[in-house]
């Protein structure tokens, strides 16, 4: 285990899942561990980490059904308010791309200390006093408002060439990696409850079909967790400009969002009706399966996207593609 | 949520980078397919690594020293890593060429030797291996013995300074062209609280005294397979491949090797090229393509960093089963895709194109997901990593 994973989990076990609300305790221990901003550069009060370090405490994170908004923070606000000039504010962030005065399903509103709008030729700060905030939620209800925006904003900036790009990249290749993690806990969970359930005289994972089951299962968690891992690595090692990063990241968000809905099914069918109750943790994993692999765009936005570029691109260019070498 | 993760166990190493030398490799690897195959020396087919039979090719590749790559220089080989070994296996397979002929000698003769031949045996094999001079098949199957390995019935008795081999080993690919193989055998009698004891492995020359071989045909009709009968064959006790009794180990230790590989993706992707020229100007797939794609790419980087792992001396066996797994299945999804998409029935007549790759791919799919331990014996060895056998 890397030291930074080894440091999320420490962090991250005393987490509590259940709730709608930020986990505050929690944020507070990954604000003083400096994983809150772990990829934000040094000079903005970040730790100038990796991406694949970054993928290692997001899958972590996922696994956990941690309530904190990591990715918003640290890859998208942070990341947006510091590339355009604009000082970063202590406490959680989010960030939303919107055109218009009325900002809708911005992830964890309500709960943050300033949202950070990038609109078609801006970036804006805005901070929450005066706010108009109406709540949502998605269906692992965790917020999604909508937010009226104030005539007055903290802090703007005009928007970098490739920011957008690099804005909807980076939120993709996030939720990749939470998903990752979800996909990873709820297996975890899911093995141990096979271990433990016993009918017709036996724990029900000592059963061959339950078995091929739970294995099918792990091909899709490793699949994913392969995939986000591969595609951190790739923005590391390219940058966001690259083509290579695009295909990696959208075959990313493609592979873990086609993953998370084949291992929350078979999560549920071996943990039978108790795993279909509210009263069971299962859920937790399961609801951010099923949210998390339509937000940052769907796996069949992200595969009509990947198929598009390689139908462009023309037969002879599909391998060079997949192998990213040109 | 109180953490059971540390419970699961690791299903797939963290990536693995390429070395800044692979991209000069790859380029050559390229340069030399798009030469041979502007000059019409081959077309591009499906499953190449079983059907694919060219001499000529394997010697040229041998002469360019893409064989026996990860083979010392002393016995004739290029003393490089398994990723270097990896980006010519894979722009090999990606380009449908001809690997047939060397591809068991490459990929687990050559390490074998190297990790349980005599310095003899070395010598003997290993140089004409990487020449691309030298073709092995291997002998584990019999018509009683499939996933159940460890109920192989071939006999080796000793005699004076050697051992005779009875018995019937099948589906032994290329064994009709090969020079040697490896056979697994019983060299002492079964224990019923061991199977895996007692068995032994045989370097045997295919021309020895007593190897019958007779063709089993495939659904295409062609002739890739065979039955390989020993009747009393003499194999002398220079030819014993490892530790006597230590042939379960031997066998099973190489697994992770020869189920991570890009051959276990890669089989049908000739056909995925095809079918993207096939789409030009239709429209309407790009999800699909999308789908197939990032299935394909996340398989590639699973398979290489197994790859990383095997070069930095670990076995990672579960992750070697569960790419093997994903990666047979996606070979199909391919030849679905193929048959969704466009209209193009199969054409087992044709030379080549399309319809030609879509016959083959669709008459071989069945093998792919048997060869070299079947899906469901795989995940069983999923679930027993995972704790629940």
């Amino acid at each position: 285990m890397s030291e930074v994973l080894e440091l999320a989990e420490s962090v991250l076990s005393g987490s509590s899942s259940t709730g709608t609300d930020l986990d505050a305790a929690l944020w507070r221990a990954l604000e003083e561990t400096g994983l809150a901003r772990l990829t934000l550069a040094e000079a903005a009060g970040g730790s100038g980490a990796s991406f694949a370090d970054a993928a290692e405490v997001l899958q972590a994170t996922g696994a956990h059904a941690a309530r904190v908004p990591l990715v918003e923070t640290d890859l998208l606000a942070g990341w947006l308010l510091h590339s355009h000039g604009i000082a970063v504010p202590d406490g959680p962030l989010t960030a939303v791309a919107a055109d218009g005065d009325t900002l809708t399903r911005v992830a964890w509103a309500r709960e943050v200390a300033g949202i950070v709008v990038l609109t078609p030729s801006e970036v804006l700060l805005l901070t929450v006093d005066g706010l108009e905030i109406t709540a949502g939620a998605n269906l692992a209800e965790e917020p999604r408002d909508t937010v009226t925006r104030p005539e007055v904003v903290a802090a703007r900036a005009d928007l970098a060439p490739g920011a957008a790009a690099e804005f909807r990249l980076r939120a993709a290749l996030g939720r990749a990696q939470l998903l990752a993690g979800a996909a990873r806990g709820a297996l975890a969970r899911t093995v141990r409850y096979a271990g433990e359930r016993v009918q017709f005289g036996r724990p029900i994972g000592k059963f061959q079909a339950v078995q091929q089951q739970l294995a099918l299962a792990a091909s899709e968690v490793a699949a994913s967790g392969a995939a986000a891992s591969a595609a951190a690595a790739t923005a590391d090692r390219d940058g966001f400009g690259a083509p290579s990063t695009a295909f990696a990241v959208a075959a990313a968000k493609a592979r873990t969002g086609e993953a998370a809905g084949e291992v929350a099914r078979i999560a549920h069918q071996v943990h039978g009706a108790i795993g279909f109750t509210r009263e069971h943790d299962l859920r937790l994993l399961t609801t951010r399966l099923w949210a998390w692999r339509d937000e940052d765009g769907s796996d069949a936005q992200w595969q009509a996207e990947l198929g598009a570029t390689v139908l462009a691109a023309g037969a002879e260019a599909l391998w060079p593609l997949v192998t990213g070498t040109p | 949520m109180t953490s059971t993760l540390s419970r699961l166990p690791a299903l797939v190493p963290p990536p693995t980078e390429l070395p800044p030398r692979a991209a000069a490799l790859r380029a050559e690897v390229r340069a030399f397919l798009a030469e041979e195959r502007a000059a019409g020396a081959w077309s591009p087919r499906a499953d190449v690594w079983l059907s694919g039979w060219d001499e000529r090719f394997t010697r040229e590749l041998g002469r360019r020293g893409w064989l026996g790559m990860t083979i010392p220089v002393e016995y004739g080989g290029h003393g490089l890593g398994a990723l270097d070994r990896y980006v010519v296996t894979e722009e090999l397979l990606a380009a449908g060429a001809p690997v047939a002929a060397h591809w068991v000698a490459d990929r687990q003769i050559g390490p074998t030797l190297m990790r349980f031949g005599t310095e003899e045996q070395r010598r003997r094999y290993l140089p004409r291996i990487a020449a691309g001079e030298c073709y092995f098949g291997i002998g584990m199957s019999e018509p009683d013995a499939g996933s159940d390995l460890a109920a192989v019935r071939t006999k080796a008795v000793q005699v004076d300074g050697g051992w005779e081999l009875t018995g019937t080993k099948v589906w032994t690919s290329g064994a009709h062209h090969a020079h040697a193989f490896f056979a697994l055998a019983r060299s002492a009698p079964k224990d019923d609280a061991n199977r895996h004891a007692g068995l032994s492995q045989f370097i045997v020359d295919l021309d020895s005294p007593g190897v019958q071989i007779r063709p089993i045909p495939l659904l295409t009709g062609a002739h890739h397979f065979n039955e390989v009968v020993f009747d009393r064959v003499f194999i002398p006790d220079a030819q014993v491949l490892g530790e006597l009794g230590g042939g379960w180990a031997q066998v099973t230790g190489e697994l992770a090797f020869e189920r991570s590989g890009p051959e276990r993706f890669l089989s049908t992707f000739p056909l995925l090229t095809a079918l993207l020229g096939e789409l030009t100007g239709v429209s309407g797939t790009e999800r699909e393509v999308g789908r197939i794609v990032s299935r394909l790419w996340t398989l590639r980087r699973m398979s290489l960093a197994v790859a990383g792992s095997l070069e930095s001396g670990e076995a990672p066996e579960l992750a070697a089963a569960v790419v093997k797994d994903l990666g047979t299945r996606f070979e199909n999804e391919i030849v679905d895709a193929a048959r969704t998409l466009v209209a193009i029935p199969p054409d087992p007549g044709a030379e080549s194109g399309f319809a030609r790759l879509l016959a083959d791919a669709v008459l071989h799919a069945p093998g792919f997901t048997l060869r070299g331990g079947t899906n469901e014996v795989l995940r069983g060895i999923v679930a027993r990593g995972m704790g629940l056998r």
